[in-house]
């Protein structure tokens, strides 16, 4: 679990923050924080489903479940199982 | 009647939350033509203020030039209102077409298509010339228009770091299996008046096979020796696959744009793109007055180069003032102000006092970035510049942020 959130964690800090020292925590609101704009978080939903071989449905990949690591993870959890 | 009272409330709602939420566009009236000098009504029914207009898109002064007007009204009376039709059944005159030419000699590419707005042009084009086998990658600092365009198109898409080539070519290599490549950029962009490394993103799509396209609106006419755009500055006209501009801004400001690009890209669009096919193009008025233009810009590079020196001029000023501006060299410079409810208040002390800017805030820009972005024109004599720069440092010293730091103002004001 803690590794799920490690690897979506330097993901989300390689793909979109300009400068890499940025403090960035597992719940870091990341688009309500305007770190992801809604436009582009469509790379991170991509990221997480050829990651750990799942699909998310569009009406499930919602700004607010893709607004923290945290809230990814889960996200993620319901669909491998 | 449908429109109930539940409905309604439902929109009260909703306009008092974007109230609330401090982003409720409310509009000045301008009673005056389009110029450096303008009278402006606001808040609506007080008198009218005589204000420097430091935030048009009329860059090249022409949007009340009297050649073009005379043109308008001679395309008035030669070609008639409107056309009351699209283009492809009985709604394309001669001048339309000669306008296409005109556009494409301009630019230097191989053929042009009319649209009613480059925002037409952006939301159509992706559809029309790209399939879901397709992907487009764009830089995340393009235009909403652009954002609308890609919504609207089957292909895959996806984002790299504004301007940030390393991860272009990293996304470049990621959809190396996709059949066509587009990337995506502004020429200019509009908010933080940069410019895209054309140069360098050719050399990228060359590398893995891709189509470049790129939004100019903020650049045709002005950037470039020649006022070409972005592409003749960076040295790769001829190398751009897709071109979009419009007329609405440096171009006579009235309306229209343009897909300018491959002849096969062209053709695509005049066959598939939705804007194209149903809507009417721009009327002959307008028509006529944009090849007006045309024919201004391309007998003298007057215009640009005093475009050029106003916008040198006043960048420095600004600079030796000690205001934190966004870098650049076009004519958009943006003065940094991070915090949004700062952007709003220096906004209104530049009103009062007779200068007339726009504070732009989040969600237009990124959280933390507020500004005022000013914009200059050829149409500016040194004595509107020299004024201007006399209330913005008035109104810095108001708020003591000349000579601090992006860090000593966040710390002043807070994000």
């Amino acid at each position: 679990m803690e590794d799920m959130k490690d690897i979506v964690l330097e993901y989300v800090i390689e793909e979109y923050l300009e400068d890499e020292d940025e403090e960035l925590t597992y719940d870091t609101p990341l688009i309500s924080g305007g770190i992801v704009d809604s436009f582009s978080m469509v790379s991170l939903k991509r990221f997480v489903e050829n990651k750990y071989n799942i699909s998310i449905p569009d009406d499930k990949a919602t700004p607010e479940a893709f607004d923290t690591v945290e809230s990814i993870v889960e996200l993620v959890k319901k669909y491998i199982n | 009647m449908a429109f109930s009272e539940k409905i309604r409330n439902i929109y009260k709602e909703e306009l008092k939350g974007i109230e609330e939420a401090g982003i409720f566009k409310k509009e000045r009236y301008i009673h005056s033509p389009q110029a450096a000098d303008i009278e402006v009504e606001f808040p609506k029914g007080s008198s009218l203020k005589k204000v420097i207009n430091m935030c048009a898109n009329n860059y090249l002064g022409l949007s009340s030039h009297p050649e073009v007007i005379k043109a308008a009204h001679e395309g008035l009376d030669s070609r008639g209102y409107g056309m009351s039709s699209v283009r492809f059944i009985c709604g394309t005159q001669d001048i339309h077409n000669e306008l296409e030419r005109k556009v494409t000699e301009f630019l230097g590419t191989e053929d042009t298509i009319l649209f009613p707005s480059c925002m037409d042009a952006n939301a159509g084009v992706f559809e029309a010339v790209l399939g879901k086998e397709d992907v487009m990658i764009s830089d995340r600092l393009v235009h909403a228009s652009i954002i609308d365009g890609i919504r609207l198109a089957s292909a895959e898409h996806d984002t790299f770091k504004h301007s940030n080539m390393k991860h272009l070519e990293k996304k470049l290599q990621l959809h190396s299996d996709k059949c066509r490549r587009v990337v995506i950029t502004d020429g200019v962009f509009s908010m933080d008046g940069d410019t895209a490394k054309l140069d360098e993103m050719v050399a990228l799509c060359e590398k893995y096979d891709a189509m470049l396209f790129v939004d100019d609106s903020h650049a045709s006419g002005f950037i470039g020796k020649t006022g070409r755009g972005t592409h003749e500055k960076c040295g790769v006209v001829g190398k751009i696959d897709i071109i979009t501009t419009t007329f609405g801004k440096a171009l006579g400001g009235a309306s229209g744009g343009c897909v300018s690009g491959r002849k096969e890209i062209v053709e695509m669009c005049r066959q598939k793109a939705r804007p194209y096919l149903f809507s009417n193009t721009i009327a002959p008025v307008v028509v006529a007055g944009v090849m007006k233009v045309f024919d201004i810009l391309s007998a003298s590079t007057e215009r640009r180069d005093k475009l050029e020196a106003n916008s040198t001029y006043w960048r420095k000023g600004l600079e030796d003032a000690g205001f934190v501006l966004q870098p650049g060299d076009t004519p958009i410079v943006p003065i940094m102000l991070f915090n949004a409810k700062l952007s709003q208040d220096i906004s209104n002390d530049l009103y009062e006092k007779g200068i007339y800017a726009i504070g732009f805030f989040f969600p237009v820009v990124a959280k933390g970035q507020a500004r005022i972005r000013t914009q200059i024109s050829a149409g500016h004599e040194k004595h509107h510049l020299d004024k201007s720069l006399g209330v913005f440092i008035e109104v810095g010293k108001k708020y003591d942020i000349l000579g601090k730091t992006k860090q000593e103002i966040i710390e002043m004001y807070g994000l």
